[in-house]
């Protein structure tokens, strides 16, 4: 648990005079469920298209994986999966043929995408629905889906952008379940939210305002920290100082 | 290569499942040249066409046969005076009038000439050119048969004079352009609709994340469309052939090279529109108003080049859709060789590869 999988410093991103994410300083421990908490707008999203590979920094360095994300973004791309608010499945496409494509474009062999199909369909208790159309699935087992192809290549960290935007507490509690089972299998976890119940399930986490970390620590400790009972009000007291407002 | 075929063979489970993209793939081709073949056709067919033979003698009555056996004119016989045609045109029930001097075939053989009236009502000028040039290929084509039987040639000359233009003469024109039309659609907007479609659902970032190169995602973008055309080229082909009756000239291999770097350049132009293009119906309006409607009024298979101002000129020398209409004219309707369309080849191939250079470079900052 002591290897680093994410180090950031004073990692730094501006579009023109705005700036979206301003020096933050963090390290992510392998195998930890890392939480980005923070209002719309706050720069959480573009905070990990950088660790991504998506998009350049402005200054500050960081490493991926032990990559670099200035020179090493494919390098970077090969260990990590993604899954992000929209959760990127193709609707006119069947079950088990989003995850042989995802495990395909990620190189696995055929046998590889039979077995770890399979495993990964019993695992969801979806075997039955393998030739369904995703387009016909309800909300949260496209979520629980859209997580495991995520997962399927076994990356070492996987980044994952507001993955339960629309769906109820159960359902929310049920996806978690999968997320601690890839931090088991010593899988990094990524995740940004700005569900507080959500954020009581990380291991540390941070609140971003205004592009700054102002807060990073256990949920026990933040709490703690502030005097208050529920990290709800933590996130209360650190966003009121916001000045941006959310888009 | 194993990356490529999962992709491919997702491009082509979207391309098969929807049945709207299927309409549009093999529909509209078929569409296209029925409409075009037989609606937007300079061929007149069937027009009435009043024949005066004051001379009922052995010549007109075997020219006269020859009219009545074309499928051009109905034969309305009837020895009018001129008073009664130009009133008969009046009304519109006839376009056309042919008028038999007596003595026509008296003064064929023994004088070795003779004169026949043609009247033809320009109150429709492009009418009236049809019509008078198709009744001179009768007449000429009568003058060459009787000059195989007599040593001394038989001189028949109309009072109008007219000028034969074999281009005229129907549907064949359109093809090449309709050709260039449904190509260039199916390339660019199916193409710029699909990756638009991807950025829309959120699957792009996944895949800008994934370790896929962007060029291998283009090439399996462009793939599955690339088949198609093809599919859609030889529907083309067969339907002209079988439908429109008409003879391929050319090397069908010539024509396949050229259609390729022509649905290349088509590609290519889809994919730019979709690196601008925000939303599905963006990367819909993109294509139609800024590559069809050009590809349809400015190539020169509706209206001549040569009649447009000078702006619209160069603009036309700029579409890709223009170079491929002429070869397309070349090889199919006129049966030439490669030597006489190499230039707009390398046009055409300077065009595609500026277009693909572009593409890559402009895929390559989107990642940034």
């Amino acid at each position: 648990m002591s290897e680093i999988a994410i180090k950031a410093d004073k990692l730094t991103k501006k579009f023109d005079d705005f700036v979206a994410v301003d020096a933050i300083t963090f390290d992510v421990k392998q195998g930890e469920i890392f939480g980005f908490v923070g209002a719309n707008g706050a720069g959480k999203t573009t905070a990990m298209r950088i660790l991504c590979g998506l998009s350049k920094p402005t200054s500050g360095s960081a490493t991926v994986a032990g990559f670099d994300v200035y020179k090493e973004t494919e390098k970077i791309k090969r260990n990590i999966g993604y899954m992000s608010q929209k959760f990127s499945l193709y609707d006119d496409l069947t079950v088990m043929e989003n995850i042989t494509f995802y495990a395909g474009i990620y190189g696995l062999s055929d046998k590889e995408i039979k077995d770890r199909g399979e495993s990964l369909l019993s695992q969801l208790g979806i075997s039955h629905e393998a030739k369904t159309f995703v387009a016909s699935l309800p909300l949260g087992w496209k979520q629980k889906l859209a997580f495991s192809v995520a997962v399927i290549h076994e990356p070492k960290i996987v980044f994952l952008d507001e993955p339960t935007g629309g769906v109820d507490p159960v359902t929310r509690r049920q996806f978690w379940d999968l997320i601690y089972e890839a931090a088991d299998r010593g899988i990094t976890v990524f995740v940004t939210t700005h569900y507080m119940d959500e954020a009581e399930y990380c291991n540390r986490l941070t609140v971003m305002v205004d592009g700054k970390i102002d807060a990073l620590d256990t949920p026990t400790n933040l709490k703690k920290q502030f005097s208050v009972d529920s990290m709800d009000k933590v996130f209360y007291q650190l966003a009121r100082a916001a000045k941006r407002s959310g888009d | 290569m194993k990356q490529l075929l999962a992709f491919v063979r997702k491009e082509f489970y979207h391309v098969f499942r929807d049945k709207k993209t299927l309409l549009m793939l093999f529909g509209v081709p078929i569409a296209q040249i029925v409409l075009f073949g037989f609606t937007l056709t300079n061929e007149i067919k069937n027009s009435r066409i009043v024949v005066a033979d004051y001379a009922h003698d052995y010549a007109s009555q075997e020219i006269i046969r020859k009219i009545e056996a074309s499928r051009y004119f109905e034969v309305v016989k009837s020895n009018m005076s001129h008073d009664q045609i130009e009133t008969a045109f009046k009304t519109g029930t006839i376009k056309i009038a042919v008028i038999f001097p007596a003595n026509f075939y008296n003064d064929l053989s023994h004088l070795n000439k003779a004169q026949i009236q043609v009247i033809a009502d320009a109150s429709d000028p492009n009418t009236a050119t049809t019509l008078t040039s198709y009744l001179n290929n009768i007449i000429t084509d009568y003058q060459a048969q009787k000059a195989q039987q007599t040593k001394v040639p038989y001189l028949i000359t109309p009072e109008v004079k007219m000028l034969y233009n074999p281009e005229l003469l129907g549907a064949p024109n359109f093809v090449p352009g309709v050709m260039a039309l449904v190509l260039m659609l199916i390339c660019a907007m199916m193409t710029s609709i699909s990756i638009v479609k991807e950025k829309e659902m959120g699957t792009m970032e996944i895949l800008l994340v994934s370790p896929i190169r962007p060029f291998l995602l283009i090439i399996s973008k462009v793939i599955p469309y690339l088949i198609v055309s093809i599919i859609n080229l030889i529907t083309i082909l067969v339907l002209s052939v079988v439908l429109l009756h008409l003879e391929i000239k050319g090397s069908l291999l010539l024509l396949f090279f050229e259609s390729t770097l022509f649905i290349i350049s088509s590609l290519a132009l889809g994919l730019l529109i979709s690196v601008r293009a925000e939303s599905q119906m963006a990367a819909m309006m993109t294509s139609q108003m800024s590559l069809m409607l050009p590809t349809m009024l400015l190539t020169g298979f509706m209206f001549p080049i040569e009649n447009m101002p000078l702006p619209m000129q160069v603009l036309s020398y700029a579409l890709p859709s223009h170079y491929y209409y002429v070869i397309v004219k070349a090889v199919m309707l006129e049966g030439l060789g490669f030597m006489s369309i190499w230039k707009e080849t390398l046009i055409l191939a300077f065009i595609t590869t500026v277009l693909v250079v572009i593409n890559l470079r402009s895929f390559k900052i989107r990642l940034a």
